[in-house]
């Protein structure tokens, strides 16, 4: 296989760029993170911004931290028990991680998808309506359910089915599902680990466009693995990479670069980025 | 890359050619002692079910099986002899059902607890607890129900008899929590991760996930805890002979003494009566009854969780 020209990857981010970059409002600030599972530091000393109604995307090895990061803005780190996260997120300017809040507010707000899909073993209807009925959100819940199904573009394919099992559909549906039951409770904020890495290419294209869609009404951020995938759905992309301790021991992810994407891909600051999206290391 | 047949000097694969080789021995004997065990026990089960449904046949040749079936009047030993077991039947429903209320919601809270709340130190607490619980021998139960449980109902008010079906069947409840506890906390322990991520993940609670999630995704497991509690309530017969008394009593008054159908069993049984005779062979019939009552309540269960479980494979 051939490596990945640079130049493509950044002419695909450009694409899409918007020229003007006007000053966009800030959702989450991230200051100083730090992840550890019981010693172990997975990563350290993140401070980075994301923006409203836009794309952003981590990259970076496997291992580096990426998904510890992402489950730090909806206090998914909280169910692993070694887990400790210290430094700040911001959202909206209050401290996600201050004594009174309460996690489960939390998630309500900024929804996630997962890298597997995890539809419940329940029927389709009853998934979407998952989340608006812990809600109490009880009112046209047939038509919120048909709202989320049209959004994750789904609706067409399931309309028909919608008390059959969700473990029927294929797995790109079954990811879509898992969108558009994450859609259902109207977040602010759609967290997204890998999304499509457990999909084709045809399944792959339909959640890229969706995120496109989505992204005028939601604030993204995905973690990927395919810089391509970046490249193409992204506004801001942030390379975490791992350090590796000078006696070889201990590693431990950290945030590299983090700029428009157009940028990463074509004129990289860092080294340690370009010989990565360049396909030289990792 | 290089293919491995373009490497230089290495050996030649295996030619394509005849394709018949020596039958392995080893493999046939591993496969008939395998066989062999499963055997034993089909075996086993099939010369029980003969050995108890031949005297049993035998005494509906004398007995009808409808008046057995139907009669509320048991006294089987005594003249004039009469054989309605209902007495019998109703006196182990009864104690079932105490036990069953006992067992089954402590149970499923206790293994909801250990499987979604329970922090590491609580669970070493109380998984070797409940391993001590299921290691007590009946008959020590049936004293405890006897000259403890019985004293306590009294002292708080409770009207009992001496023999009484309450305190046998909470005693029996007692008995089969760990039992329900465990088998239905690896049911839920066995739901994926990913499911109940998914659920957190929409801003549930912890009782949320627990009741909408974790249970639903679990129940074929719990109803099969459930199903194995009931089959040991029916059968157990220490407790029931210590502390539930041997007075055929058609009652729904759990403060009466009565009798249960194991404890008829056991306590003729260890009596003499003479083999062959209608009174050994009405040892059989209950027997047979006891039986047919749990295999019934098997075939029913399972049919129950085929239809309403969710299964997440
Ligand atoms: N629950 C956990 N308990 C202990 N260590 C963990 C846990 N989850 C992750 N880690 C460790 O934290 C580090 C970062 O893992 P993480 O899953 O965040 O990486 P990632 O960048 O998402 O990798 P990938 O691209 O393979 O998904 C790894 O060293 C991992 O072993
Ligand atoms: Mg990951």
């Amino acid at each position: 296989m051939s490596s990945i020209e640079p130049m493509t990857l950044g002419q695909i981010a450009q694409e899409h760029d918007e020229v003007e970059t006007p000053k966009r409002e800030v959702v989450f600030a991230v200051e100083d993170l730090a992840v550890a599972y019981a010693s172990n530091v997975a990563i350290r000393e993140v401070s980075l911004e994301v923006y409203k109604n836009a794309v952003t995307a981590f990259i970076g090895p496997s291992g580096c931290g990426k998904s510890t990061f992402i489950r730090c803005f909806n206090r998914m780190n909280d169910l692993v028990p070694s887990a400790k996260v210290t430094g700040n997120v911001l959202y909206h300017g209050k401290d996600l991680y201050a004594d009174e809040v309460d996690p489960v507010e939390v998630r309500r707000r900024i929804g996630m998808v997962f890298q597997k899909p995890n539809p419940f073993p329940k029927s389709i209807y009853d998934n979407i309506a998952f989340g608006p009925r812990v809600l109490g959100l009880k009112d046209n819940l047939s038509d919120r359910v048909e709202s989320a199904l049209q959004r994750a573009a789904l609706w067409d394919e399931v309309k028909d089915r919608l008390k059959e099992s969700a473990l029927g559909l294929s797995g790109g549906q079954q990811q879509r599902l898992c969108i558009a039951r994450c859609l259902a409770v109207e977040p602010d904020v759609i967290l997204m680990d890998e999304p499509a890495s457990a999909l084709d290419p045809i399944s792959t294209t339909r959640i890229e466009d969706l995120m496109h869609e989505l992204k005028r009404e939601y604030t993204i951020v995905i973690v990927t693995h395919n810089m391509q995938q970046a490249a193409r759905v992204a506004d801001m992309t942030a390379f975490f990479s791992v350090d590796v301790a000078p006696d070889g021991g201990k590693r431990t992810g950290i945030l590299v670069e983090y700029d428009r994407t157009s940028k990463i891909f074509t004129t990289p600051a860092d080294k340690r980025t370009e010989d990565y999206v360049t396909g030289r290391f990792g | 890359m290089a293919t491995p047949e373009l490497i230089a000097g290495a050996e030649p694969r295996l030619r394509p050619g005849s394709l018949s080789g020596r039958r392995r021995i080893g493999e046939d004997v591993v496969k008939g002692v395998l066989a062999l065990c499963a055997l034993v026990s089909v075996a086993t089960t099939v010369g029980i079910v003969i050995a108890l449904f031949v005297p049993a046949i035998e005494f509906f040749r004398e007995i009808s099986i409808v008046d057995f079936l139907t009669g509320t009047n048991w006294s089987p030993l005594f003249e004039p002899a009469s054989f309605g077991v209902l007495p019998l039947v109703g006196g182990t429903l009864l104690v079932t059902a105490i036990a069953s209320l006992v067992a089954m919601p402590l149970g499923l809270g206790a293994a909801v607890y250990m499987s979604e709340y329970a922090s590491p130190r609580a669970r070493g607490i109380i998984k070797p607890a409940f391993e001590l619980l299921a290691g007590i021998p009946t008959i020590v139960f049936g004293y405890f129900a006897l000259t403890f449980v019985t004293p306590l109902l009294r002292d708080i008010g409770v009207p009992v008899d001496i023999f009484n079906t309450l305190s046998a069947g909470l005693v029996i409840g007692v008995m089969l929590l760990p039992t329900v506890a465990s088998l239905s906390e690896d049911a839920m322990g066995a739901v994926p991760r990913d499911l109940r991520d998914g659920a957190y993940a929409l801003g549930s609670t912890k009782v949320q996930v627990a009741t909408r999630i974790v249970v639903p995704a679990a129940v074929s497991g719990i109803v099969a805890s459930f199903v194995l509690a009931i089959s040991r309530a029916v059968g157990e017969t220490m407790i029931v002979l210590v502390a539930m008394g041997q007075q055929p009593n058609l009652t729904f008054d759990p403060k009466e003494a009565a009798e249960a159908m194991t404890a008829f069993i056991a306590a003729t049984g260890a009596g003499d009566i003479p083999t062959g005779s209608l009174e050994y062979k009405t040892i059989f019939a209950v027997g047979a009854l006891l039986f047919v009552m749990t295999l019934v309540m098997n075939v029913f269960a399972i049919r129950l969780v085929r239809k309403y479980r969710e299964a997440y494979e």
